[in-house]
């Protein structure tokens, strides 16, 4: 059993928890993600490790409410446990100094890109980091992405905060503009990190982005996170989760995502049916 | 002496019928009257056939004598000396090309029911003697690391507990048991009776640290260096092959590891009781014709699949799944289409699977592996409606653990070498066995290689 430490909603449906895993946060580096069950009945989901703490042996994730499982995640309270909490797994974001590198994020993702902007400017780049909401309330982190980036844009995309738009609009600006850009890192939505890789393309920009298909084991014996990256089948959770945002068959992907949506749908209402929640 | 008996005791089990509806267990096991009866058609051979077929040498008549004379926990005592998981053993051995197979019997008419009668004293003793456990010998200070805690795994931890080293399993997933939890399905091996092997285990004083992925969480070197004085790695094969041919990422495409975890392991036959889905559908076809496909074909069944195919591209003769398994999978109504080889994969617009095209095959010359080589018939391409397709083709050693520890070599195919008669790696300090070093084998050949390593691993440490 992994104790949660730690607590704080970030919104009303993005939630951290600092996990006591001494093991994880001994190996932990930016990129690399776990593996979650709640409980007993519980199915294994992967989460990003948006932080660690060697020292105090803790991991801190950051997920959002979408369905049952991670809606189940979130009614488990600092001091209570979780059954399973397995990593690092997959590879670390690959680090080194390119020059001037484009941080992208939406939702939930800003926990993420987090640990990866400050990696990119302890190399030696300059960063600049975009981070996409949709609206006011769902911002957070603003001052954590600030504080290692070299420049921060935000965006919602009804304009309530920040720029009005979408994330690839700030994007194709600085691509346009008179600094070089020597990476993009994309991290988000499969929708955002498609239109992010599509919006760099056309420039010849380099463009790392980390898939989220569906996962079982997280350690390359299942095949269910199989993605076509260059027409090479690839397992993300061990080639992965990192690839090239230009060579992703996106269209499999997103059709992949879509496996069990009737399943899930079945499955969230009869757990917010007996327990009376949202 | 009594003249001899040349029928077996049948099997109690569940109809056909009946079963494809649940995932209880197929064979019920003997009563003790039948386990009477069948260990008096034993003849006492002096010669002992049957001990050397076992691939951990058994001492078959001496524990069935046991069972004829009733004294049970003389026969638990006897079985457990050589074969720390009868229980699961006598399930699930091929005993037919092993103990069974030279039995002196056989000559003449049915060969003694060895796997059956190892599995009646395995229940009798979890009914009648719960926990009881072995001497352990004084502490010898020596610390071993377990990687993988398959049936290579368990055996190699138990048995040097049980010479007084302290072991460490390390296991990836959240349950101990490697295949046996999430691949072979709960009707033919119940996951309770695993986890009481597992339990015996931890009860010798071995500590289970799971969730712990060994290449990522610390690699090989790191922990020789934290003080392990010697490693074991009996990580199995457990890479899915795929077919690669076009298609094959459509949605509804599974491999069997996926399809067999999700069901197993995850029971997704209890959803949404349990969390984990599965896509249940009308028609699945298997491709392959092993005991894997026979497993995720039965699994179908009982999943609530409509039509149940496997398809396999050579004939009958040739398909290496025990004949148990196929008889038991044709009883429950599967439909077997043999000499057919898929080609492609077609799908909708959503990305689902829809159909299958496949091609008739025959049989040529044999190959490398002895067997008829199939070979396509030119223009009998002809497609198969299908809304599931499970891939079974075989599995082989994850790449995690060889690719991040320095001096392990392995073959191309992916397997570790390891001296057949020690389990030694070629790195100083670590030994294999089971699955990883041979490729997809057996339960019982995986516990053989782990007795060998343990022999070495207990002399290495002594000398050290
Ligand atoms: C490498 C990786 C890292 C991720 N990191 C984060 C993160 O840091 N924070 C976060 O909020 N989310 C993250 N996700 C997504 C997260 O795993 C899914 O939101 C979660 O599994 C949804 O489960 P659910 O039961 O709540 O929702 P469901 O209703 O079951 O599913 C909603 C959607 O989530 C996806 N999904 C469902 N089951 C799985 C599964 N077992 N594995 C992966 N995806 C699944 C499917 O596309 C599905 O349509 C990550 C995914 C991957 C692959
Ligand atoms: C569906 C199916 C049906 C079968 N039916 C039969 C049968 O009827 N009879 C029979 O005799 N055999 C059968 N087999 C074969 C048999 O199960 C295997 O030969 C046997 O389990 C091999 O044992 P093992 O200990 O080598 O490996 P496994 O049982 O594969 O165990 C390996 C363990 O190591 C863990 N592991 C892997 N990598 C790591 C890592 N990096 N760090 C930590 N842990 C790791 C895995 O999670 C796993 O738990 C079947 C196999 C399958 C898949
Ligand atoms: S372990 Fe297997 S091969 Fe050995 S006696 Fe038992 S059933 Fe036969
Ligand atoms: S060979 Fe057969 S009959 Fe002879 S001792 Fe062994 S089991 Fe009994
Ligand atoms: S999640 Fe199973 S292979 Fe990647």
């Amino acid at each position: 059993m992994y104790k949660i430490l730690k607590r704080e909603d970030l919104t009303p449906e993005i939630h951290l928890f600092e996990i006591d895993a001494p093991d994880v946060a001994k190996k932990a580096q930016a990129g690399q993600f776990v593996v979650i069950r709640v409980d007993e009945k519980g199915e294994r989901i992967p989460l990003t490790i948006a932080d660690w703490n060697r020292e105090k042996g803790t991991v801190t994730v950051v997920f959002m409410e979408v369905g049952k499982t991670t809606r189940k995640l979130a009614t488990v309270q600092a001091d209570e446990s979780i059954a399973t909490f397995a990593g690092p797994l997959g590879l670390p974001t690959h680090i080194e100094k390119f020059g001037t590198v484009v941080c992208v994020a939406g939702g939930f993702a800003i926990a993420t890109i987090v640990p990866i902007a400050r990696e990119m400017r302890k190399a030696g780049n300059k960063v600049i980091s975009i981070m996409g909401f949709r609206t006011k309330d769902l911002v957070f982190w603003e001052d954590r992405l600030r504080s290692v980036s070299d420049e921060l844009i935000v965006t919602t995309d009804d304009g309530s905060y920040g720029r009005k738009g979408v994330v690839t609009v700030p994007l194709k600006e600085l691509l346009e503009g008179a600094e070089k850009v020597d990476l993009v890192v994309a991290i988000g939505p499969t929708v955002m990190m498609k239109f992010s890789s599509l919006t760099t393309q056309p420039f010849g920009v380099k463009t790392i982005v980390s898939l989220n298909p569906i996962m079982v084991d997280g350690t390359g014996m299942c095949g269910v996170c199989r993605v076509s990256v260059g027409d090479i089948t690839r397992f993300t959770c061990v080639d992965g989760p990192d690839f090239d945002g230009h060579k992703v068959n996106w269209d499999e992907l997103m059709a992949r995502q879509r496996i069990y949506l009737d399943e899930e749908k079945k499955s969230l209402e009869l757990w917010q049916h007996s327990c009376g929640r949202r | 002496m009594a003249k001899l008996d040349l029928n077996r005791v049948p099997m109690p089990k569940q109809t056909a019928k009946a079963r494809v509806k649940n995932f209880n267990e197929v064979a019920l096991g003997y009563t003790d009257e039948d386990a009477l009866a069948e260990a008096s058609r034993c003849i006492q051979c002096k010669k002992r056939g049957c001990t050397e077929g076992c691939p951990v040498e058994v001492d078959i008549p001496e524990f069935i004598a046991a069972i004829r004379d009733g004294d049970m926990p003389e026969a638990v005592r006897i079985l457990k000396s050589k074969n720390a998981l009868p229980g699961i053993c006598g399930r699930v051995c091929p005993q037919e090309t092993q103990c069974e197979e030279v039995c002196s019997l056989g000559k003449k008419g049915a060969p003694i029911a060895i796997g059956r009668l190892e599995r009646y004293v395995a229940d009798w003793e979890l009914k009648n003697q719960p926990g009881s456990k072995p001497e352990i010998a004084p502490a010898t200070g020596k610390k071993v690391a377990v990687v993988g805690s398959g049936p290579a795994g368990l055996t190699v931890a138990a048995d040097l507990a049980k010479l007084g080293h302290s072991v460490t399993i390390f296991e990836a997933l959240h349950i101990a048991g490697g295949v046996l939890m999430y691949g072979i399905p709960e009707f033919r091996m119940p996951k309770d009776i695993v986890q009481v092997e597992v339990d015996y285990v931890k009860s010798l004083g071995v500590e289970l640290k799971l969730d712990a992925v060994i290449g990522k969480i610390s690699t090989v070197d790191e922990i020789l260096e934290q003080g392990f004085d010697a490693v074991f790695l009996g990580t199995g094969a457990g890479l899915p092959m795929f077919l690669n041919i076009p298609g094959e990422n459509y949605n509804g495409i599974y491999s069997a590891n996926e399809f067999l975890t999700r069901t197993n392991l995850m029971k997704a036959y209890l959803f949404p009781e349990y969390d984990t889905p599965i896509k249940i559908g009308k028609r699945v076809a298997v491709i392959g014709g092993g005991n894997v496909a026979m497993d995720a074909a039965r699994c179908s069944l009982r999943l609530g699949f409509e039509e149940v195919y496997i398809v396999y591209r050579r004939s009958r003769e040739e398909m290496p799944a025990r004949l148990e398994e196929v008889e038991n999978a044709e009883e429950e109504g599967v439909i077997f289409k043999l000499l057919t080889n898929p080609v492609r994969f077609i799908g909708d617009e959503n990305g689902w699977v829809t159909a299958m095209e496949c091609i008739e095959m025959e049989l040529g010359e044999p190959d490398e592996s002895g067997r008829r080589r199939p070979v396509p018939k030119e223009g009998s391409e002809f497609t198969m409606d299908v809304d599931v397709v499970v891939v079974a083709l075989g599995t082989t050693p994850n790449p995690l653990v060889p690719t991040t520890t320095k001096g392990l070599d392995t073959t191309k195919k992916g397997t570790v070498i390891a001296e057949e008669e020690t389990g030694k790696t070629t790195k100083p300090g670590v030994w294999a066995g089971g699955d990883v070093v041979t490729g997809a084998a057996t339960v019982i050949s995986a516990m053989g290689a782990g007795k060998r390593a343990v022999a070495s691993i207990d002399a290495y440490l002594r000398g050290k």
